[in-house]
């Protein structure tokens, strides 16, 4: 649990709360237009998951990077990307941020430090080391989050990329949003070791394991992992436990999660827990929870309405951007 | 400042330099040029580098076949950087790199070991910058081994279709140190990713207790030019001229085709030799005009042969050019098996001087 003597600051922590609204009532208004069937594709949301993009992301600057998964929602909006953008990719709209070339698994905001999200599991691992490499090389103290699911510590990529991190103390924070499933199949039931940061011993490197539905531990762990990697301390394996609150993607109810386990971990819903905690600390009263709300709702349906106006991409654009 | 001296210029002017001043001019082998490709490029662009296995190791190799043998000792272990076996963070972390701005230059040991990371070439280097919508651009070279000697059927393939196939990767496949040194150095300067096949009889390698490899052709070393030059990407090159055959061939089967060409102008058949040097892109007009004159076609590639780049050349020449055909395209290419360890048998199975000749012997007698 976070310690109340390393909160961050008062606009920082209402910043970090308005972030975390935004992607979820970002996120229910996506679930809600693909259930009318208004958007194409598939989708995976983010929804339960956003103390921890909210919270690793609140310790980068935006000439930091992240690099993302098929479930890239929450980190987009995290790392600064915005929410119109966002809505019109999902659309398939030529204002989105991929240009609609992405959809919904590739999201890429280059400026604010979102490479184009990677859809195969563990991928986006070594190239994240990759990136890692090029600020060593080019002596900047910019940093990588490495995001990834807890299926991906089962893949070679993921083994291959963490090990070369290690050995050249590359500035990478390998972020493991363990969310107890691996599409619908339990993680645990696919790893002897009890967590996936238990394999970071197998590298050298420091791993942890820590409360991913609150923000502020996320948010500290992190402040220390990153600070190790400007440093050229080398990387960290943070596992944050938490939990989707939906199905692996569109059209998954899960029925294969006991019922006891969602209520429980509902009860550990992240943005419930910092409201009450921003609230008890004197940081917002009631009434300024309200009115913050009140404005990501309005953020959100103003992104609906821009992607609904935006123009389709002609389809002879699918040419374009094969090579620079 | 360096300049980049069109192609067909340099050409021009090096035949001349041949003629008149043989001094500029050196003789070198392929493992030579390229190595002297990589280290102009590095000395040129700090951006550059080098990643790969046993490629900078102390009183090492310089890689398998000796290419960068010599260059951690001039630009350190951090520009000519040793991995662990990983082909997957070799080729993932230059795609990371090259997406931050780097330009490394990457490579496997033996064509063969690039499946193990044929994730991060297609899915990753390949898509990168469509699937951000033009944001992000992947600068980056993995040099690939390719081609059978002796060694069995998993480090012997020629996987060359295998990248053509996908769209945002280029390939290129000299086949003479003059072109292998001017394509890497073109190859490092694009902002694309960028498959570079080499040949692995064709090196050319001179290393203690080194015995060449039986079945190379004795044209591995070449002249280069002392001037720098780069060659384009998308040119193809008239190997040799002929009037009446067109034998479109790259890589190890260049070689073998010149040698048929040379044989067969004693009988009176005029062989034209095509070598590509990229695959992606091809240059098909230079194809298609051979193809316009001579009226036949006669494919050579070291690939087996369903689904190759061959298949693709011939699709190419019949939809845009069968009306000049005189007789029905031939294509020469190994066998559908895995490359067998037996020479005998991997003669065998690799298109070798007879099974050319027969070839095109054949689309002369026929039309």
């Amino acid at each position: 649990m976070a310690k109340d003597e390393n909160l961050p600051e008062r606009d920082k922590m209402v910043q970090m709360y308005r972030k975390m609204l935004e992607i979820r009532h970002f996120e229910e208004k996506v679930y809600y237009l693909f259930v009318q069937g208004i958007l194409p594709g598939t989708v995976h949301l983010y929804t339960g998951q956003e103390a921890v993009a909210v919270g690793v992301c609140s310790n980068l600057r935006k000439d930091d990077f992240v690099t993302s998964t098929h479930r890239p929602h929450g980190h987009f909006i995290a790392k600064g990307g915005t929410l119109r953008q966002l809505m019109a990719e999902l659309y398939a709209k030529k204002t989105g941020c991929s240009k609609g070339k992405g959809g919904s698994m590739h999201l890429c905001d280059f400026e604010v430090g979102m490479p184009p999200s990677i859809a195969i599991v563990a991928a986006a691992v070594p190239v994240a080391s990759g990136m890692g490499l090029a600020f060593k090389m080019k002596r900047t103290d910019q940093v990588v989050a490495c995001f990834f699911g807890d299926g991906a510590s089962n893949e070679g990529a993921w083994h291959e990329g963490l090990n070369v991190a290690a050995i050249w103390k590359l500035p990478v924070i390998f972020v493991c949003e363990n969310n107890v499933y691996a599409a619908s199949t339990r993680t645990s039931t696919m790893m002897l070791v009890k967590n996936v940061a238990d394999r970071a011993s197998a590298y050298g490197i420091p791993g942890m394991v820590i409360d991913g539905n609150d923000v502020l531990a996320v948010y500290n762990t992190l402040h220390d992992a990153v600070t190790r990697a400007r440093a050229g301390l080398g990387p960290t394996l943070v596992e944050c436990l938490t939990y989707r609150h939906s199905g692996h993607s569109r059209g998954d109810p899960a029925p294969y999660r006991p019922k006891h386990e969602v209520d429980e971990w509902l009860k550990k819903d992240p943005i419930t827990r910092f409201r009450k905690k921003l609230v008890e600390l004197h940081i917002l009263t009631e009434s300024e929870v309200e009115e913050v709300e009140k404005r990501v709702l309005s953020e959100v349906d103003e992104a609906v309405s821009f992607a609904e106006r935006s123009p389709s991409p002609n389809p002879e654009e699918a040419l374009q951007d094969v090579f620079a | 400042m360096l300049r980049e001296v069109p192609h067909r210029i340099l050409r021009k002017r090096y035949r001349t330099y041949l003629l008149e001043e043989t001094s500029i001019v050196k003789k070198q082998t392929i493992a030579d040029a390229l190595r002297e490709a990589l280290r102009e490029e590095m000395l040129r662009d700090p951006r550059v580098f080098l990643i790969g296995e046993d490629i900078g190791i102390k009183d090492g190799w310089g890689g398998p076949f000796g290419v960068t043998k010599g260059l951690a000792e001039e630009f350190g272990p951090e520009r000519v950087r040793d991995t662990p076996v990983s082909e997957t963070a070799i080729i993932g972390m230059a795609v990371g790199a090259a997406v931050m701005g780097m330009r490394p230059v990457a490579e496997v040991q033996y064509g063969d070991f690039i499946f193990c990371a044929m994730d991060q070439v297609v899915n990753e280097a390949a898509k990168m910058r469509y699937m951000s919508g033009g944001q992000v651009k992947v600068p980056m070279v993995v040099r690939v081994p390719t081609g059978a000697t002796k060694r069995g059927a998993q480090h012997s393939q020629s996987p060359d279709a295998f990248f053509t196939h996908v769209p945002g990767l280029k390939v290129a496949a000299p086949c003479t140190p003059y072109d292998a040194k001017g394509l890497l150095k073109t190859a490092i300067r694009d902002d694309n990713p960028v498959i570079f096949l080499e040949h692995k009889l064709l090196y050319g390698i001179s290393r203690p207790g080194y015995k060449p490899e039986p079945g190379a052709p004795p044209q591995v070393s070449g002249d280069i030019p002392e001037e720098e030059y780069l060659i384009p990407f998308g040119e193809a090159d008239v190997k040799r001229e002929g009037r009446d055959v067109t034998v479109v061939a790259k890589l190890l089967m260049v070689h073998r085709a010149l040698s048929v060409a040379a044989k067969l102008a004693q009988d009176g058949v005029s062989v034209e030799v095509i070598d590509p040097r990229t695959l992606v892109p091809f240059d098909k007009e230079k194809v298609l005009e051979s193809v316009k004159k001579t009226g036949r076609l006669v494919i050579v590639e070291e690939d087996n042969k369903t689904g190759g780049w061959g298949a693709e050349v011939a699709a190419v020449v019949a939809e845009e050019a069968l009306d000049y055909l005189d007789t029905p395209i031939r294509r020469v290419s190994a066998f559908d098996t895995p490359i067998p360890f037996a020479p005998n048998m991997e003669d065998f199975v690799i298109p070798g001087e007879d099974r050319i000749a027969e070839a095109v012997r054949h689309v002369v007698s026929a039309g």
